[in-house]
């Protein structure tokens, strides 16, 4: 049974939507992310879960139980979650004070209270820190205060709202390791907001879009990055070529697709003379100076327009009688002397083709 | 000008003999004003807190209204608290006018709405994040006030401490419902208007500079405090 489920959920501040007809639910031990643009609902959604915020309409079940909308039992509730929020509030206390208060609200006894706070300051790295003000630490160890003061009530249910949206690139590594180990360790439910998907793809079992506010798609990993299901989902999760295309013949399944003069091969169910978006993610095309013999169905011949270096890959735009958008190393693109003007071959496989429908814009 | 330096050299002899006189009125006035700023500060604190974790109608009125009772002349809570207390008045009966009793409860009344207000003002300071992250660590509504309350404890500080300045420092209200009288309801301020009407103006210096003495040792533990 899940242990958080959300339905029918809309929320407004005055006249501007924020959520609409949201319907979720998480199971017990699972890593949800919510993934999205800024903007798009998550930090709203997450203090609705959270019990912070009362939901314009809308229901929340926690273990089963619906919770009322006032009294006491949300308290109760909340008692049993943990939320990490985006900016790390710490409070002008000492480090020890900012970790102990939680249990010390929830009634912990002295000694039981002193042993929780010293076991998770030494996990977050912070022992030694106890007696410092925690207002006069840097970002990353405020965060790892902000974690250590919530993973220290051993809550049944942590959200994270952009847990490592302000850090350098280290803390960022350190919390996402802290955090993919307490979800294992503990079995913890989580619920986590983040705007990065290669984050979202690391620690999740699962993931939901939120556009607009509007819960668009959830699913694994593979379906979400793959199989988005429309172009937003698409663009969103850096599916770069989406191309207008036409089926024009379907072989059980195998399907030959129309794009500006150009045939192609994908792996689909729509009929002929269906409509459809054929999308490639550009990691998945593959660049070589000879037409090799291989296994993928698609090899064009083309000319590179224009390559940009992105850290350790580039990306290479070229032009095979229509526009494609490829990654490779950038060792590799400077192995085959990419540059603008280069004729080469692209290649990628049917299955490489995510093909899906084109929708009717209202 | 030789008056005021009369004056200085006999305050310096007033506080360095330890003056009997002198030292039962500045203790006098200690206990009231710090008896009065006290017993505010009990009331003013979580009333403040009331008022400012709670939206209502008239909220915004009622902050005003406290605002502009800041400076509320001495006169006007003495000449109310006078009435009230005063022999034929309703609460004649309690037979307190005139005792260091209906002091304290007049400058009570004259120093809390500046309790009150700088109060809220000092939890206006604490940013609405901090409030979610102690709700959402599962604090109950007490936790969270004395939370906020804590996170804004220099400012809470600074607010009695004015307070206690503005109690200490008034006449008008000690005047009119203390009666002045010698060794029951005398202060430093009556003390020192009673001398300087007598012409002895030595000694209301002195006690003039006994008062800004002490007005000097609140500012500096003021300071101390907002330094941390």
């Amino acid at each position: 049974m899940s242990l958080i489920k959300v339905t029918g959920l809309n929320h407004r501040y005055g006249e501007r939507a924020i959520l609409e007809n949201i319907n979720l639910s998480v199971d017990r031990g699972e890593v949800f992310a919510l993934i999205g643009p800024t903007g798009a609902g998550k930090t709203t959604l997450l203090r609705i879960i959270d019990l912070l915020e009362v939901p314009g309409a809308g229901e929340i079940y926690f273990d089963g139980k619906c919770i009322p909308r006032s009294g006491k039992q949300r308290l109760e509730i909340r008692r049993r979650m943990s939320f990490i929020h985006q900016k790390p509030q710490v409070f002008n206390l000492s480090v020890y004070d900012n970790v102990a208060c939680g249990l010390r609200w929830r009634g912990e006894g002295k000694n039981k209270t002193a042993e929780k706070v010293d076991h998770i300051l030494e996990m977050v790295g912070l022992k030694g820190y106890e007696n410092r003000n925690a207002r006069t630490l840097s970002g990353g160890e405020a965060q790892r205060v902000a974690l250590a003061r919530s993973l220290v009530l051993e809550p049944e249910v942590l959200l994270l709202d952009e847990p490592t949206a302000n850090l350098d690139p280290i803390s960022t590594a350190k919390i996402a390791q802290l955090i993919s180990y307490v979800a294992r360790q503990r079995n913890t439910t989580m619920i986590m907001a983040t705007h990065d998907m290669s984050q979202g793809q690391q620690l999740a079992d699962r993931i939901g879009v939120l556009l607009d506010g509007r819960l668009v798609q959830t699913g694994n990993v593979t379906d979400i990055f793959r199989s988005p299901q429309n172009e937003e989902v698409a663009h969103f999760v850096g599916m770069e070529n989406i191309i207008e295309s036409v089926i024009i013949a379907n072989n059980e399944g195998i399907a030959m697709v129309n794009i500006g003069g150009n045939a192609i091969q994908a792996v689909s169910n729509y009929p002929v003379g269906k409509e459809v978006y054929a999308c490639i993610r550009p990691e998945d095309i593959t660049l070589a100076l000879s037409s090799t013999q291989s296994s993928a169905r698609n090899s064009f011949q083309a000319k590179v327009s224009r390559v940009t270096t992105l850290g350790p890959l580039s990306r290479v735009e070229i032009n095979c009688g229509f526009r494609l958008v490829a990654l490779v190393t950038k060792i590799s693109a400077e192995e085959l002397n990419l540059q603008e003007g280069r004729e080469v071959y692209a290649t990628f496989k049917a299955t490489g083709v995510h093909i899906m429908e084109k929708e009717i814009r209202q | 000008m030789t008056e005021i330096w009369h004056g200085l050299t006999k305050a310096i002899e007033l506080i360095i003999s330890l003056d009997p006189e002198v030292m039962q009125i500045a203790g006098r006035s200690l206990r009231i004003s710090g008896t009065a700023c006290l017993l505010a500060s009990l009331i003013c604190l979580p009333l403040g807190s009331l008022i400012h974790f709670h939206q209502f109608r008239g909220k915004r009125a009622l902050t005003n209204i406290i605002q502009t009772l800041f400076s509320v002349p001495t006169v006007i809570v003495g000449l109310f608290v006078f009435v009230l207390f005063s022999r034929a008045g309703p609460l004649g009966v309690l037979g307190i006018i005139f005792t260091p009793t209906v002091m304290v409860i007049g400058q009570m009344i004259l120093i809390t709405p500046l309790l009150l207000g700088l109060t809220i003002s000092a939890l206006s300071g604490v940013s609405k994040e901090i409030v979610d992250t102690a709700t959402s660590l599962g604090a109950s509504g007490f936790q969270t006030i004395w939370l906020v309350l804590r996170e804004a404890r220099y400012a809470v500080l600074a607010a009695v401490i004015m307070g206690f300045g503005r109690a200490i420092s008034e006449v008008g209200c000690a005047l009119m419902i203390g009666g002045n009288f010698k060794g029951v309801t005398r202060v430093l301020t009556t003390a020192a208007y009673l001398e300087t009407s007598k012409g002895e103006l030595e000694l209301a210096i002195a006690l003039g500079i006994i008062l800004l003495f002490l007005a000097l040792i609140i500012n500096i533990v003021l300071n101390r405090l907002q330094q941390r």
